[in-house]
C-alpha cells in the first residue's frame, strides 16, 4: 500500500545514514538538519557513537517535519529515535556493505526507499586478514540494493570526492541533492556546505561533481541505471592477448621464443605463456624463458583437450609464479626500479615540488643470506656451526637502507646485479628441484589422475611470501605433496586435496589443517573396516 | 583534551528566557542544571554521558561565573561521594556517569547517602548504555533505585521533557530528602532538538556559606542507631513525600484517548518509539493523538498506586512496554492490581520480549499481538496514522546478511596499543598461548580480530585483580593488561597494590596513552598536557613504584622488538614479585587533533617539514596479508592484484596512514616481507634539500636508465 500523506495525515521525513566510524556520518547528519531548518523543517537526529566509532559500523537517524503542519496541529510531532524496517523513506551509505546491511536490516523497501550508496569497499578486518581472496563478493550485494531499493543512486562517491580533495561526507551530500529524494532545491545544500566554511571550495566541486552523477543516476532510472563495485577484485585480471605483433621489430631471438606459443600451446593457455614467458624474461632471461616454455609444453602434450586443456592453464600461472620466486636478488631489483620510484611518489600522493625518500626494510637473516651464495658456498654457511652463529650474528635486527640515497641505491643495485650468478645459488637449485618434483608429480598423473593432477598445480599457491611466511607455507605444500600417494587410490582423492589447500589457507596456525589431516587418516581406515 | 570540543556549543548555554535552544540532548542537560541554580556537578566519562562530561569542561568558565564547582572525579565513586555536599546543606549538586556499569562502582556512596538522605537536590544523571552499540552487560539501573530506594526519572525522549524532568528532579529530590536519579538512554543523550529556555541562575546558598558556617548532624550519618531510623524514614517519610509530589506535579502524563477499554503503560524513554510504532499500525497520528490511552512513567520508580489503580479500573486489558529484565514494573502493577482485586490482564513481556532492545520493529509486533488478543473494541485499524504494510519475511535478506563481513569496532589508524598486541601475537608463536586478563578501555579491542588476544574482563580497572587467582607454582606466567584510564580510576589500588601485598608473580602491562582514551580523549593524572584547572604529569611509574614494585620497565609503544623482548623477559625472569611494564606511546587521534592544525598553519607558512607515510610494493607484495593479521591498521587494507599471472588481493596502505611505523617495526620483528617502504616527503624543501635530490635523482636516473635499457632489449 503506497504511502499517501494527504489521505493519512502528515508524517516526518525518515532518512537513515549507514556508516562507518569516522566516515563523518555525523558532519552529514549536522549538513540534513541545518538545511531542513533553513527549509522550514522540524529536525531531529540521534545516533549511538559509542564503541562503534572505532571503525565499526553505526548508524544516524534523521526526521524532518515541515513546520507549517505543526503549527497547524498546534503541537509538535512525536519523532522516533531509531528508524524502522519498511519505515525509512531515504537511506545513506557510505560503503556497498553497509548498502548491504541496510538493507538485510530491512530498512531499504522496494515501496519507497531512495538508497544512496557508495559503491567503493572499506574491507572488513575478516576480508583482509584471509591468507588468499576473502573479499565479500560485491556483486551479490550490488544486485541486493537494486532489487530492494525503490530508487537506487550508487556510484565510487569515495573516489569521486578524493579526486577533488574532499571527504566522501561531501559528495553523499551531494548525491542526495541529486537524488531529488529530498524537498530541497541545490541552493539550500550548497548555502549550508558555504556556512561551514572549512575546505569550502574542495567540498563545493565533490558536491557538485556527486550531483551531476546522481542526476544522471536517476535519469537512467531506477532500475535502469548500471553501476557497478568500483574496485571488484576480479580473478582473472586483464590478460592481454597473446599476439605475435608482440614480436614484431623485436630481436629474431625474442621472435622466435614468442613464435613456440602458437607452435607448442593450445590456444587456451595463450595469454598466459605469454605473461609467463615476460615474466621470466623479466625475471632472469630469454633462457630462463625457454626452459619455462619447455616445462609448459611438455604439460601441454599430456594435457586433455576434452577439458579444456584446464591443467595447462593453472601449470602456465603457477610455473611462472614459481619460477619468479621472490629472492634477494629480485626485491633488490624490482626495488631499484624508476618505474617503482614514480609509482611511489604517486601512491604517497606527493606534489611535484616536493621531495621523496623511500626507506626499505629488510630483515635478512642466515638463511637468505646462504640462499643467495653459490650453492657450496651457501651450505658452507649453513652448515658449519661458527659460520652460521657469525653471519647470525649480523642478522640479528632488521636493517632500514634508504634506496633513494646513493649509498642504499648501489647497495641494492649491486644485489640486484646478483642476477648473473643467480643459476648458481642455492636458492636456485632448491627451488628448481623443488620445481621439477611437482612437475614430475602433475606429468605423472596427468593421464590417469587428471582431477588430482589439476589440484596438485593449484597447491602451489601455498608457495608464496618471504622468511617465515615462505617456510610455513612451503611446509603445509610438502605435507600435501606427501598425501598424493594416498590420495591417489581415493575416488574423491582430487576433492579432498582441495579441502586440505584450503585447510592451509583457513589459519595460519596450522589448526584447520592438523585437523583435516587428523580426519583424513582416520577415514580410510574406517573405510577398511567396513 | 576531549575528542570532541563544544567550546562553540556552550556559548549557546548563555541565552535567557523565552528563547529557543537548539542543539543535542546533553547540552539540554547542562542549560538545565544552570536554570536550576546547581553548586557543584562532577562525573566520570563513559558513553552515553562522555560528551556530557565533556560539555561541562568546555563549560567551566561560564559555571565558574554562576558560582559552579565541576569536576572530573577520579570515578563514579568519587562522583557519588560528592553528593555528600547536599546531606547537611540546602546545595544543589548533580553527578553523571555511564550505567550500569558507572552506577555499580558508585553503589558505595550511594547506599550511604540515599540512607542518610539530603537536604538541597541531589540528581545522578546516569546514560543508559543499552541495546544497539553498547559494550557493557546488559542490565538495568531500577535495580539500583529499588534497593538504595533513589527515585529513578525516565523522561519523554525531547528536550522539553528531557529540562522539565532535571528541573522537577530538584525539586522532587528536595520535598522527599532523597536522591534522585535520571536515566538518559544512548539515542537520548544525543538526540538534536529544541527547547525554550530560561534564565540560568546562581544558588542563593552558596558552597562558600557552608564551608564557613559548617553544620553537622549525626542523625544524617549511617551509623547505629541512625541507620535503622533511615529505614524507618525511607518508608514512612521521604517516600510518602516523594508520591505526594509526583502526583500533585503530574510527574506521569496519561497522553492518547480520555477513554478505552485497553491501555498502554510505557516507560517514558521509550514513548517516542511508541508512538511511531502506533502510528504505523494505524492507531494513532504523528502527533501521539492515539486511539487508546496511554500512560507514561516519567518517573519509574517509586509507582504511583492510584495512578496505575485509576488507569486500570476501566480496563479490560494493559500493554505494558518496560525494557529490559528483570521486570520489575510488571511485577509491581500486577501486585498493585491483586490487593486492589481488579480483573484487569497486564500483558507485557508474554507479547513482548523478555530480553533485548525495545526497536521500532519489536515494539510493533508487541502492539499487533496486543491488539489482535484484546482490542476489538478498537475496530478495523487503519483510521489514523500510516498504517503501514507488514513486512513479509524474506529469506533472500537472510542469505544476504550470511554475505556481510561482520565490523568489529578495533584500534583506530596509528593506535599506539596496537604495536603492544602485536608484540604479544609474535611471543605467543615462540612460546605459545597464555592466559590473558583484560580490562577495560581501547586495549580491549585486543580480544576481537585479528589479535584474539584476552581471556576476560572483570571491570574498569580491574584487569590484573582478574588474573590474581593465578597466583601458584606454574611454568608459565599470565599477563595482565590495564590501561592509564583503568589505572586511575582503581588499578592501582585493586590490581599494583594487591598484587604487592599478595606477592604476586605475574606480569602486568600498562598501557599508557595519555588520556583515557577510550571514552573520547578525557584527561587523567599522568595526562602530558598541561591543564589550567587541572594537575597532570603524574607519572604511573612513581605510582607504581611507590607501592612497593620492584620490577618495571617502560617501553615505547611503537617499538614492537623491545615490547616482545621486555615481555619475554617478564615472563621468564627468575626474580619473584609483581612485574610490570608501561607501553608509552600518545594516543594518535588526540595526537593528531592536536597537531594537525599547527602542522598545516607551518605548511601555509611556507615552513619546511617532513610528511611520513607508509607504502607496499604490489610487486614484492605476494597476498599473504601476514602483516595485516599482525596490526590490523585500518590504514592497511587491500586491493586488486595488479599482475596478471597473481590472483589474491594484494596489501596497501591508503591515504589515511599517519606514519606511525608499525607496519615497519612488524615487518623487521616479524621477519615478514620486503615490500613494505616508509616515503618521507620533504613538503616546502630548502635549496639544501633541492641541490642534494637533484644531484641523487641524477645519478640514480642515469644508472636506471642503462639498466632499463638492458630489461626493454628483451622485454615485449
Amino acid at each position: 500500500m503506497p504511502f499517501d500523506p494527504m489521505k493519512n495525515g502528515p508524517r516526518p521525513i525518515t532518512l537513515a545514514i549507514s556508516a562507518l566510524g569516522g566516515q563523518g556520518g555525523g558532519v552529514l547528519s549536522g549538513w540534513i538538519v541545518k538545511m531542513a531548518e533553513r527549509c522550514g523543517y522540524l529536525a531531529q537526529y540521534t545516533s549511538v557513537p559509542g564503541v562503534a566509532q572505532r571503525t565499526g559500523a553505526t548508524i544516524y537517524y534523521l526526521e524532518l517535519f515541515l513546520h507549517e503542519e505543526a503549527k497547524k496541529a498546534g503541537r509538535p510531532p512525536v519523532l522516533a529515535l531509531m528508524p524502522m524496517p519498511g519505515d525509512v523513506d531515504i537511506v545513506i551509505a557510505s560503503e556497498l556493505m553497509e548498502a548491504g546491511r541496510a538493507v538485510s536490516r530491512g530498512f531499504v523497501t522496494a515501496d519507497r526507499t531512495t538508497l544512496i550508496a557508495s559503491t567503493h569497499r572499506d574491507y572488513a578486518i575478516s576480508e583482509k586478514a584471509a591468507m588468499g581472496d576473502g573479499t565479500a563478493d560485491a556483486q551479490t550485494v550490488l544486485e541486493a540494493t537494486r532489487a530492494h531499493a525503490k530508487h537506487l543512486v550508487a556510484f565510487d562517491m569515495k573516489a569521486s570526492a578524493e579526486a577533488v580533495g574532499s571527504v566522501i561526507s561531501s559528495s553523499l551530500f551531494g548525491a542526495l541533492a541529486g537524488s531529488g529524494a529530498l524537498p530541497f532545491p541545490r541552493e539550500a545544500y550548497e548555502d549550508t556546505l558555504r556556512e561551514g566554511g572549512r575546505m569550502l571550495e574542495a567540498n563545493l566541486a565533490a558536491f557538485g561533481a556527486a550531483y551531476d552523477l546522481a542526476r544522471k543516476n536517476v535519469a537512467g532510472d531506477a532500475h535502469g541505471a548500471e553501476p557497478s563495485p568500483s574496485s571488484p577484485l576480479p580473478h582473472q585480471s586483464q590478460l592481454q592477448s597473446a599476439s605475435l605483433a608482440l614480436a614484431e621489430g623485436k630481436p629474431a631471438a625474442v621472435r622466435d621464443m614468442l613464435n613456440r606459443i602458437p607452435a607448442e600451446l593450445p590456444p587456451a593457455v595463450h595469454e598466459l605463456a605469454v605473461e609467463g614467458t615476460r615474466r621470466c624474461v623479466d625475471y632472469q632471461d630469454l633462457a630462463y624463458a625457454g626452459l619455462y616454455l619447455d616445462r609448459l609444453a611438455l604439460v601441454a602434450r599430456l594435457d586433455d583437450g576434452a577439458r579444456g586443456f584446464q591443467l595447462s592453464g593453472v601449470v602456465a600461472r603457477q610455473l611462472a609464479l614459481w619460477m619468479s620466486y621472490e629472492d634477494t636478488i629480485r626485491v633488490a631489483d624490482l626495488k631499484t626500479r624508476g618505474s617503482r620510484f614514480a609509482r611511489a611518489r604517486k601512491e604517497v600522493r606527493a606534489k611535484p615540488d616536493q621531495i621523496v625518500y623511500l626507506t626499505e626494510f629488510m630483515h635478512p637473516r642466515v638463511r637468505e643470506i646462504a640462499d643467495s651464495l653459490p650453492a657450496p658456498l651457501g651450505h658452507m654457511v649453513l652448515d658449519t656451526p661458527w659460520i652460521n652463529k657469525f653471519v647470525g650474528w649480523f642478522c640479528r635486527k632488521g636493517r632500514t637502507i634508504h634506496s633513494t640515497k646513493l649509498g642504499g641505491f648501489f647497495l641494492l643495485k649491486s644485489l640486484s646485479a646478483l642476477r648473473r650468478i643467480r643459476r648458481s645459488t642455492l636458492r636456485y637449485q632448491e627451488e628448481q628441484a623443488r620445481i621439477e618434483r611437482w612437475l614430475a608429480r602433475i606429468e605423472d598423473l596427468a593421464g590417469s589422475h587428471y582431477d588430482l593432477a589439476l589440484e596438485i598445480g593449484r597447491c602451489q599457491t601455498l608457495v608464496k611470501g618471504y622468511g617465515d611466511t615462505h617456510a610455513r607455507g612451503l611446509g603445509n605444500f610438502n605435507r600435501l605433496m606427501g598425501a598424493v600417494d594416498m590420495l591417489k587410490s581415493r575416488a574423491d582423492g582430487a576433492a579432498l586435496l582441495a579441502e586440505l589447500r584450503a585447510a592451509a589457507l583457513a589459519d595460519d596456525q596450522g589448526q584447520a589443517l592438523e585437523e583435516k589431516m587428523a580426519g583424513l587418516s582416520r577415514s580410510p581406515e574406517k573405510e577398511r573396516k567396513t | 583534551m576531549a575528542e570532541r570540543s563544544f567550546a562553540k556549543e556552550v556559548e549557546t548555554l548563555r541565552i535567557g528566557d523565552g528563547e529557543i535552544f537548539h542543539g543535542e540532548g546533553i547540552l539540554a542537560v547542562t542549560k538545565a542544571l544552570l536554570q536550576s541554580g546547581v553548586s557543584y556537578v562532577g562525573g566520570y566519562q563513559g558513553a552515553p554521558i562522555s560528551h556530557l562530561m565533556d560539555v561541562l569542561a568546555d563549560a567551566e568558565p561560564l559555571m565558574r561565573e554562576l558560582g559552579i564547582h565541576f569536576e572530573a572525579s577520579a570515578s563514579e565513586a568519587s562522583a557519588a561521594a560528592m553528593l555528600a555536599a547536599s546531606v547537611n546543606y540546602p546545595l544543589r549538586g548533580a553527578v553523571t556517569w555511564k550505567s550500569t556499569v558507572g552506577t555499580n562502582v558508585a553503589s558505595d556512596a550511594l547506599a550511604n547517602v540515599s540512607s542518610g538522605g539530603v537536604t538541597g537536590g541531589a540528581l545522578v544523571i546516569i546514560g543508559e548504555d543499552y541495546g544497539e552499540g553498547s559494550s557493557i552487560m546488559q542490565e538495568r539501573s531500577h535495580a539500583f533505585a529499588m534497593k538504595s530506594q533513589m527515585w529513578l526519572l525516565d523522561p519523554r525522549p525531547n528536550l522539553t521533557s528531557i529540562v522539565d524532568m532535571v528541573e522537577l528532579g530538584f525539586q522532587l529530590s528536595e520535598a522527599s530528602n532523597t536522591p534522585v536519579m535520571l536515566e538518559l538512554r544512548i539515542r537520548t543523550c544525543h538526540v538534536y532538538g529544541s527547547f525554550t529556555a530560561k534564565d540560568n541562575r546562581a544558588a542563593t546558598f552558596s558552597l562558600r556559606d557552608a564551608m564557613e558556617n559548617p553544620v553537622r548532624d549525626t542523625g544524617r550519618i549511617v551509623l547505629p542507631p541512625a541507620n535503622f531510623s533511615h529505614e524507618q524514614e525511607k518508608v514512612t517519610k521521604r517516600w510518602p513525600a516523594a508520591i505526594d509530589f509526583i502526583k500533585s506535579r503530574r510527574m506521569n502524563e496519561f497522553l492518547g484517548a480520555a477513554t478505552g477499554d485497553v491501555g498502554i503503560i510505557v516507560q517514558g524513554g521509550l514513548y517516542n518509539n511508541l508512538i511511531r510504532a502506533l502510528e504505523v499500525e494505524g492507531l494513532s497520528d504523528i502527533f501521539g493523538k492515539a486511539r487508546l490511552p496511554i500512560y507514561v512513567l516519567n518517573v519509574t520508580y517509586p509507582l504511583i498506586t492510584e495512578e496505575i489503580v485509576g488507569f486500570c479500573a476501566d480496563k479490560k486489558a494493559v500493554l505494558l512496554i518496560e525494557e529490559g529484565q528483570p521486570d520489575y514494573i510488571e511485577q509491581a502493577v500486577n501486585s498493585i492490581l491483586r490487593k486492589q482485586d481488579l480483573e484487569t490482564r497486564i500483558v507485557g513481556k508474554d507479547v513482548l520480549p523478555m530480553a533485548g532492545e525495545y526497536t521500532g520493529a519489536v515494539l510493533r509486533a508487541g502492539i499487533a499481538a496486543f491488539i489482535k488478543a484484546h482490542g476489538e473494541s478498537l475496530g478495523a485499524a487503519g483510521s489514523l496514522g500510516h498504517n503501514l504494510p507488514k513486512q513479509p519475511d524474506s529469506p533472500a535478506l537472510d542469505d544476504l546478511n550470511a554475505l556481510l563481513p561482520p565490523r568489529p569496532a578495533g584500534f583506530c589508524t596509528g593506535c599506539p596499543e596496537r604495536p603492544v598486541f602485536s608484540a604479544m601475537k609474535l611471543l605467543e608463536r615462540e612460546m605459545g598461548p597464555f592466559h590473558v586478563s583484560c580490562d577495560i578501555g581501547c586495549h580491549l579491542f585486543s580480544i576481537l580480530p585479528p589479535f584474539n588476544i584476552g581471556n576476560t574482563t572483570m571491570g574498569y580497572g580491574l584487569g590484573w585483580a582478574g588474573a590474581s587467582a593465578f597466583n601458584t607454582q606454574s611454568d608459565k606466567r599470565t599477563i595482565s593488561v590495564m590501561g592509564d584510564g583503568g589505572f586511575w580510576h582503581n588499578g592501582l589500588s585493586s590490581g599494583v597494590g594487591n598484587a604487592v601485598f599478595n606477592k604476586n608473580d605475574n606480569v602486568l602491562l600498562i598501557v599508557d596513552n595519555n588520556y583515557a582514551a577510550a571514552t573520547g580523549g578525557q584527561d587523567i593524572l599522568s595526562s602530558r598536557g598541561k591543564r589550567e584547572s587541572k594537575s597532570t604529569g603524574h607519572s604511573i611509574q612513581s605510582a607504581v613504584r611507590g607501592v612497593g614494585v620492584t620490577w618495571l620497565k617502560t617501553v615505547g609503544s611503537y617499538d614492537v622488538a623491545k615490547m616482545r623482548d621486555t615481555l619475554r623477559d617478564a615472563l621468564t625472569t627468575p626474580e619473584k614479585g609483581p612485574k610490570v611494564i608501561v607501553a608509552e606511546g600518545e594516543c594518535m587521534l588526540n595526537r593528531q587533533r592536536r597537531e594537525n592544525p599547527l602542522l598545516a598553519k607551518k605548511l601555509k607558512s611556507g615552513e619546511r617539514l617532513v610528511r611520513t607515510r607508509f607504502g607496499i610494493d604490489p610487486d614484492s607484495c605476494t597476498g599473504d596479508h601476514s602483516c595485516i593479521r599482525l596490526s590490523g591498521c585500518p590504514s592497511l587494507t587491500i586491493r586488486e592484484n595488479p599482475d596478471p599471472l597473481r590472483e589474491d588481493p594484494v596489501a596497501a596502505v591508503d591515504n589515511s596512514c599517519v606514519g606511525c611505523g608499525l607496519c615497519g617495526e612488524v615487518a623487521h620483528a616479524a621477519v615478514l616481507c620486503p615490500s613494505f617502504y616508509r616515503a618521507d616527503v620533504i613538503q616546502n624543501p630548502g635549496r639544501w634539500d633541492r641541490f642534494m635530490a637533484k644531484m641523487r635523482a641524477r645519478i640514480i636516473q642515469w644508472v636506471d636508465r642503462r639498466s632499463e635499457k638492458g630489461r626493454s632489449r628483451h622485454a615485449f
